[in-house]
């Protein structure tokens, strides 16, 4: 066990080296001069030098990396170019938004996802589960801006139920959670009713309804703790998606999340707060793998730590 | 010596408030209440000598004063900090006055070593300010840029209230420079303690000071009680909400939830507003100094030819584009927008005309056309526009291939050179100060050509260079004669056609129903979108 984490910690690090390496090297080859930016459209090519020199922007590139990646590890993320402040208070401040919109984001896409494909394996071949899996595709594809937008629309200007947009309480989560987590349950509908589908033939259940045990208890008490295991692992998986998505679902609700920082630096050539939005994303998306590695052997005994 | 004395004498002795020399306070104006306005970004910094976006240029306006400022909802100068200022004969030596008895925030009284500080602070290369390069005509500019000097030398306190300025060469423009926030008063020890976070903690002597500030959220202006102007401001604070999408301001707008929408009414939404007479009645439009223009590179072929550029100048259907933007700009003939001084009336440039553009590439040896590109800014409605231009030229024969790209990528391809043609959407040029040396220098003038500057069609003249010098050497900003030479320097750069100007951008500012003042204070040439020190609420 101790031998298994360890090597995954080690892979987890060299991802991350490796995230921060092509970020950087991609950001370095930009068309565009952060300097320009900074230096402003009045600046005589002698300020322009300055400021150049005063960012090592004028070292070479391996140069700028390792210096990048000596603070990096002593937890220094470097200061933004245009705001000034240190990108570590700017994300900082705005991670606890984004955290929180993302766990109200899978916690929807996982009650509508889980519920509707259970429903569907249950019904299947039905009607019912025709119409619905008709609908996970179209939640699946339906884009993230056009759903916000008529959500907010709907239920916070016409009914009035939700706030228009912000951030603070419930209330105000409601309606991007389920923004964000419309895609995701289309994709858990199917996935669940599949695998709902296969642990129904299973042996077992077979047995179970032999016994005689009510519907209920077979459908929760041994079908649906079998069926759930493949989908925990997909959760990990699930953060990198909504990395994206967050982005347009932050920009439509005003929700004060890391999407809408990395939107703006990425519009200013802002290179510190791009890289440091990128490695705090890259961070989440493999601690989220490397947890759902870790937790499905201790669900499943089948699954081995190797 | 000459003598030009902004505040009468009489206004002194009697001690009347400041603002009552210059502009007339709205009779029906009550005190009180808090307004909320919204804007899609985050304030990047709330630092004067950093600060350079239409979003914070407003707010460090309401936080900060400088020397010299404007008449609200005008482009007329008036004096802020300095009661009154002498120039000497040749122009090149201001004495200001200092206002006696005005303090910071933090309620340490302000005094001339305050304002040396605040000018040798943006300056200083470590401050890395984007507007240092506009005090370039201070004596010692040079030598604190090469780093061989600390402070500006042509900057000297002679007593606690009194400040001379020596300048290298005359500035006509050097009052409107004192005016730009990079010329805001700073206290020392407010600086030094935040250092570089000053930004995100501003302390200044204007009307509102910050109150709370929550990154990504929201920050607030709370009144300042003792601000040195009497009478205002009238609202007690206001509120600033970021990260909202102009839409979705616009929806809150229409509940009742927010006073201003920073970003001004979403282009899909406008003609909807507009043809609702409750919610038209509460847009007001105003111009602005803004020109949006397609560069043509002189340094390229086939743009080395007159004829050819002359001939792109005809091809262009401005009225269209106009048209493509909801009618909300006008069609421009020059560089300069209506409303700059200097702004040449009846001048006719090119009309629209593609037989004669046709001529015009014939005379050129190109009547079978050319492929070129145009670059462009990828967001809404750039793109649109230019694919009109695509149109528009192909009339003539010139297939335009569009290179549609991040705004940072364009100015890249511009400053350097690579760019045919660019359309200058997203990117234009807007004054910083209300004088039409302004639409020249960096952006028309040999200065601007070099690697990296914002001169995208590299064009230099130095006939027009010389002439423009000249211009700028004339000690009054106002001088019908130097605004007539400026008009001249315009028209004889159209006569050489490096741009194609199009049209110049139209303002327009929704407002809820409770908000009250002037409607100049809604489209104030130099505050965008509102000036917060003279609104106020009317219930």
């Amino acid at each position: 066990m101790a031998g298994y984490l360890l090597r995954r910690i080690v892979q987890a690090v060299l991802i991350l080296l490796g995230v921060s390496f092509i970020t950087f090297v991609l950001l370095y080859v930009l068309p565009a001069d952060p300097v320009r930016q900074i230096a402003g459209r009045s600046a005589t090519q002698q300020t322009v030098e300055n400021i150049r020199a005063q960012l090592g922007l004028d070292q070479p590139m391996l140069v700028q990396y390792g210096r990048y990646l000596a603070g990096l590890v002593q937890g220094d993320m470097g200061r933004s170019y245009l705001q000034k402040t240190e990108v570590s208070s700017l994300i900082s401040a705005r991670l606890p938004a984004s955290l929180l919109l993302m766990a109200g984001g899978i916690l929807c896409e996982l009650a509508i996802g889980l519920t509707l494909g259970v429903i569907a394996a249950i019904w299947r071949g039905r009607p019912l589960d025709q119409g619905l899996m008709v609908t996970s595709f179209v939640a699946v594809s339906a884009p993230q801006f056009v759903v916000g937008l008529l959500l907010l629309y709907v239920f916070a200007v016409q009914l009035g139920w939700f706030p228009i947009g912000g951030y603070g309480t419930a209330a105000h989560l409601v309606l991007p959670a389920v923004t964000l987590g419309i895609m995701g349950s289309g994709w858990y509908s199917r996935m669940m009713r599949s695998s709902m589908i296969e642990v129904l033939r299973q042996d077992y259940i077979r047995t179970a309804r032999a016994k005689g045990l009510t519907r209920g208890r077979i459908l929760f008490r041994h079908a649906l703790p079998n069926a759930i295991l493949p989908i925990i692992a997909m959760i990990g998986i699930d953060i990198g998606i909504f990395m994206g998505g967050m982005v347009v679902v932050e920009s439509v609700f005003g929700w004060p999340g890391i999407g809408q920082l990395a939107w703006q630096a990425i519009q200013r050539v802002d290179i510190p707060i791009i890289m440091g939005v990128t490695m705090v994303s890259a961070t989440a998306i493999v601690l989220g793998n490397l947890l759902a590695d870790i937790v499905t052997p201790l669900i499943d005994p089948r699954i081995k730590m190797r | 010596m000459k003598k030009l004395l902004l505040s009468s004498a009489l206004m002194g002795v009697m001690a009347l408030p400041a603002m009552a020399q210059d502009y007339a306070p709205d009779p029906d104006a009550t005190p009180g209440g808090t307004i909320t306005v919204t804007y899609k970004d985050d304030v990047a910094t709330l630092d004067p000598a950093i600060g350079y976006d239409w979003q914070n240029w407003s707010m460090i306006k309401s936080l900060f004063d400088g020397l010299m400022d404007y008449v609200p909802g005008t482009t007329e100068l008036r004096p802020g900090l300095a009661e009154s200022y002498e120039v000497s004969e040749d122009g090149t030596v201001f004495t200001f006055t200092l206002r006696s008895g005005v303090t910071f925030h933090n309620g340490r009284e302000m005094t001339a070593e305050d304002v040396k500080y605040s000018l040798d602070r943006v300056t200083d290369p470590a401050t890395q300010s984007p507007g240092a390069g506009f005090f370039a005509s201070i004596a010692g500019f040079d030598a604190v840029t090469a780093g061989e000097a600390e402070g500006l030398s042509g900057v000297e306190v002679v007593d606690p209230l009194t400040l001379r300025i020596t300048l290298s060469r005359p500035d006509a423009t050097f009052l409107h420079v004192m005016a730009l926030n990079f010329a805001s008063v700073v206290p020392r020890e407010a600086v030094e303690e935040f250092g570089a976070d000053f930004g995100k903690n501003p302390v200044g002597t204007g009307a509102f000071s910050l109150g709370e500030w929550t990154i990504g959220q929201r920050l607030t202006f709370q009144r300042n009680e003792d601000y040195w102007r009497d009478g205002v401001p009238y609202l007690d604070g206001v509120t600033f909400e970021v990260g909202q999408e102009p839409i979705v301001a616009l929806l809150r707008l229409q509940q009742g939830e927010v006073d201003v929408p920073g970003d001004g009414i979403p282009p899909a939404k406008f003609q909807e507003v507009m043809a609702d007479p409750d919610q038209a009645a509460r847009v007001v439009e105003g111009g602005q100094l803004h020109t949006g223009y397609i560069t043509l590179n002189v340094a390229q072929a086939p743009f080395d030819q007159l004829p050819v550029r002359e001939a792109v100048n005809m091809a262009i259907n401005k009225e269209r584009i106009v048209q493509i933007i909801n009618g909300r700009a006008v069609p421009a003939n020059q560089p300069l927008p209506p409303s700059m001084p200097g702004y040449t009336e009846g001048f006719e440039g090119f009309a629209y005309d593609p037989e004669a553009a046709k001529a015009k590439l014939a005379e050129a040896g190109m009547e079978d056309g050319f492929t070129t590109q145009l670059y462009v800014m990828n967001t809404d409605p750039n793109p649109r526009i230019a694919q009109a231009i695509q149109q528009d030229l192909k009339g003539i024969g010139v297939d335009v291939e569009i290179r549609s790209l991040a705004q940072a990528n364009v100015i890249e391809a511009g400053g350097a050179g690579e760019a045919p043609m660019i359309w200058s959407g997203g990117m234009a040029w807007i004054a910083d100060f209300p004088d039409p040396s302004n639409f020249y220098g960096p952006i028309l003038g040999c200065a601007g050509t070099g690697d990296g500057g914002w001169n995208w069609s590299k064009f230099c003249n130095e006939e027009i260079d010389a002439m423009a010098t000249e211009a700028d050497s004339m000690m009054d900003p106002s001088d019908p004669a130097r605004l007539e030479m400026w008009s001249q320097v315009y028209q004889n750069v159209m006569a050489e056609a490096p741009w194609v100007p199009v049209f110049n951008e139209q303002r327009y500012t929704m407002k809820s129903a409770r908000m009250g003042g002037d409607d100049a204070l809604y489209v104030d040439p130099v505050s965008i979108p509102v000036n917060y020190d003279y609104v106020y609420v009317t219930e």
